[in-house]
């Protein structure tokens, strides 16, 4: 059954990247799924993609950019981002939004465990992606993907608003491509996600002369 | 007791009184104190020559001369101001008299440099780390620090409950004491890191009876960069991008304190046009960084309705900022002896389309707002913070001068253009959260006085002065400060003659408000914390650095 990632906000043809989500489609859908389970799923993502909480988490000047698209000009309500919660218990997402440091990596690793399953993480500006123009720093986590899986990255120091809607867009279509029920998202075992999870921060880990301050 | 008055500057007083003090006269100049005289010369400044105000604590490491710290004190009635250094050339374990008791905003700062530096201070009573956390190895601030001795911690923190404080014997070993914070059966609670009404990540531990604040105890750290330690690693016109990111919502004003230093070693003096450019830029981030003030002071307490107006009218200021700059937030504008680019054609008609909307449109916050019922209730008469506290923490900006105490660097060294306009610095004298918020509101109001007064006189010229790329500064050491949007943001600057700064310290606005809520929330309910802290307006990033 093809399964239908158009979102309402923006045409299918303005994205940029559609071949990536037109792989994890291709993958996500080799094994087939049943008419009803398939259908029951394509409702509830329909449902789910337009209701995207974010939990209020911001450390530093992205988040007043976070901010900002909360308010009346960029208006993130318009695409079901509608409220932001202050308890990660009732957030959907996790927009990490500012610099992480040493310090708080175990605070922000701790609000990401508890919030509840299906959970989203997008690195928002330069800091979460990579340590932006805190690289060299004792004390910052160069890329937020060091400690959390990251759905979707939103590059900029700090991202202009219209970035940030086209990044939570993209986390609408990411949501949609997925499969809510039977497997949970991803068709393999817990143990083997887990194991890819590994190897993807090791193979991060890696690349560390990749530069992508930001910094003007 | 004083000092002898026949001298008339203060370096000659206390030097008449204090011969081993030396002068040196690299940069602004300073008065080496040896250890052994320091704290009796900072009694007398204090207790006898009215110098109350310690303006910047900052702990360097010089290398084979020892550890120890530079201050920078101002006498807020006479406007003298002093720089005075001691050190202790015993690296393994230096140790310096503490001031915590003269000048309360010593407190934290003390702690800043311990943490930094290992720097012990005899006699102050809580001598924990402040950004870093407790298991940390080493100091970070120290030239042979090593990166790799700290990494990830995969780990919860544990919060230490005893506070630390150092006393000497009498042949010279060190004795660590321990003191309880909280008592056993104090009821305690957390705030923060992540809390939406911390204004960031900053955390508090608050020891309660029933709804009212006992203790408060602060923790700060989770946002702390490291700026100033990899500043000492960039060349100067590097340097000039972290600024922006330290207190986001001053970027311009902090750029434009770090440039001003910079151009002040160098001895450049910048064309007018310049000045009146970073004038007028400097109160348009002034006008952003108030009017989020108000939105977000207002969505704490429930009003979200003035969280949509204040982002309304701000996004206006952007619009204005990005047309010239390029940036919304970061702005990136400043540089070395002049602007990124020149202003936009359209600059001066958009600011001034600008400021006769905002006139009328200010009305709105204080229908909505400033006359409500309830935030009356809540704001009026709550943390107060008395004029000699606000002076003796360093608590500057709209905090201080909601207090009563005429703080503003604008006004007590003029910088840029301000001499030249004609404005009235905004005091109070109840030094209630109400009086804070006040202080802001009518500051928008000045601020647009200012624009008005310069936008149409921007004198021709050039908007960058002529500057080589590589730039080496003389030895010396220069302190500048700015009235940022939230107090006073100073910048000392330690050069060695290289093309990177030996130590630069950037004099946080927030540091001294987040040391005088302890003082000021204490015996206020639990829900006040929330108002105090709004009003207080610190910015996270721009304490932890
Ligand atoms: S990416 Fe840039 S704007 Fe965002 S938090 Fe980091 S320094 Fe600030």
């Amino acid at each position: 059954m093809k399964r239908n990632v158009n979102i309402k906000s923006m045409k299918y043809e303005d994205f940029n990247d559609n071949e990536y989500i037109e792989q994890m489609l291709k993958e996500l859908n080799e094994n087939g799924a049943n008419v009803i389970v398939g259908c029951l799923d394509s409702v509830i993502e329909w449902g789910r993609s337009n209701s995207l909480w974010p939990l209020t988490f911001a450390t530093s000047c992205c988040g007043i950019e976070f901010m900002a698209i909360g308010a009346a000009r960029y208006d993130f309500a318009r695409f079901g981002f509608e409220v932001a919660r202050a308890s990660p218990r009732q957030a959907d997402f996790i927009m990490v939004a500012g610099t992480i440091t040493y310090k708080m990596a175990p605070v922000l690793k701790r609000l990401y465990d508890q919030m509840a399953d299906p959970k989203y993480v997008v690195a928002t500006g330069g800091c979460a992606i990579s340590g932006g123009p805190f690289k060299k720093s004792y004390h910052v986590v160069c890329g937020v993907d060091k400690i959390l899986p990251v759905d979707v990255y939103i590059p900029g120091c700090p991202p202009r608003p219209e970035a940030m809607l086209y990044g939570l867009m993209q986390l609408q279509r990411k949501v949609k491509a997925q499969k809510f029920l039977g497997g949970i998202n991803r068709g393999i075992s817990e143990k083997e996600y887990e194991k890819l999870m590994t190897a993807d921060i090791n193979r991060a880990n890696a690349k560390d002369d990749y530069d992508e301050s930001g910094l003007a | 007791m004083r000092y002898n008055m026949e001298n008339n500057s203060i370096k000659d007083r206390i030097m008449a009184a204090e011969p081993s003090a030396q002068w040196s006269d690299a940069g602004d100049g300073m008065l080496t104190v040896p250890v052994q005289a320091f704290r009796k010369v900072a009694e007398t400044l204090k207790e006898g020559e009215g110098f109350d105000f310690l303006r910047s604590l900052t702990g360097a490491d010089w290398g084979d001369e020892g550890l120890g710290c530079v201050y920078h004190i101002e006498n807020t009635s006479t406007g003298e101001n002093i720089v005075l250094r001691t050190l202790d050339p015993d690296r393994d374990n230096a140790a310096l008299p503490s001031v915590h008791d003269l000048w309360k905003g010593a407190d934290l700062n003390e702690r800043e440099a311990y943490d930094y530096l290992g720097i012990k201070f005899i006699g102050h009573p809580d001598l924990r780390r402040l950004y870093l956390r407790d298991d940390w190895k080493g100091y970070p601030l120290r030239k042979d620090y090593d990166p790799s001795w700290n990494g990830i911690p995969e780990d919860n923190e544990e919060t230490n409950d005893a506070a630390l404080s150092y006393e000497v014997t009498k042949d010279g070993s060190f004795i660590l004491k321990r003191h309880p914070l909280f008592e056993d059966d104090e009821y305690v609670i957390n705030i923060g890191p992540q809390h939406p009404a911390t204004h960031g990540v900053l955390r508090f531990r608050v020891s309660l009876e029933g709804e009212i604040i006992r203790k408060l105890d602060v923790h700060c750290g989770y946002i702390h960069r490291g700026i100033e330690k990899m500043c000492e690693s960039m060349t100067y016109p590097q340097t000039l991008g972290l600024t922006d990111r330290l207190d986001y919502l001053g970027a311009m004003q902090n750029r434009h304190a770090l440039c001003m230093c910079i151009e002040k070693a160098m001895g450049l003096e910048v064309s007018d046009r310049i000045q009146y450019i970073r004038t007028i830029m400097d109160e348009l981030q002034r006008i952003d960084s108030h009017l989020l003030f108000a939105s977000c002071l207002a969505q704490d307490m429930g009003a979200l309705e003035v969280f949509f107006l204040g982002f309304r009218d701000r996004e206006k200021v952007l619009d204005i900022l990005e047309q010239t700059t390029g940036g919304r937030l970061i702005q990136t504008y400043n540089t070395i002896g002049g602007v990124q680019a020149d202003i936009h054609p359209d600059f001066v008609r958009k600011t001034k389309e600008y400021i006769s909307y905002m006139r009328p449109k200010l009305k709105e916050y204080h229908e909505i707002f400033t006359g409500n019922v309830i935030a009356r209730t809540r704001l009026v008469g709550t943390g107060v913070l008395s004029r000699e506290d606000a002076i003796s923490f360093g608590a500057t900006g709209g905090t201080g001068r909601a207090s009563g105490w005429a703080c503003d660097v604008r006004k007590r060294h003029p910088y840029g253009v301000y001499d030249k306009v004609d404005f009235k610095e905004i005091t109070f004298t109840e030094g209630d959260c109400f009086a804070r918020y006040m202080v802001r509101m009518k500051e928008i109001e000045e601020s647009m006085n200012i624009i008005e007064q310069l936008i149409d006189n921007i004198p021709e010229g050039e908007y960058q002065m002529k500057v080589r790329p590589l730039i080496k500064l003389p030895e010396g050491n220069w302190y500048s400060a700015v009235e940022g949007s939230r107090g006073e943001f100073g910048v000392y600057l330690e050069s060695r003659g290289d093309k990177s700064p030996y130590r630069l310290k950037f004099r946080s606005t927030g540091l001294p408000l987040v040391s005088c809520i302890d003082t000021i929330t204490r015996g206020a309910k639990i829900a006040d914390l929330i108002a105090i802290g709004g009003t207080l307006d610190y910015v996270v990033p721009d304490i932890d650095r």
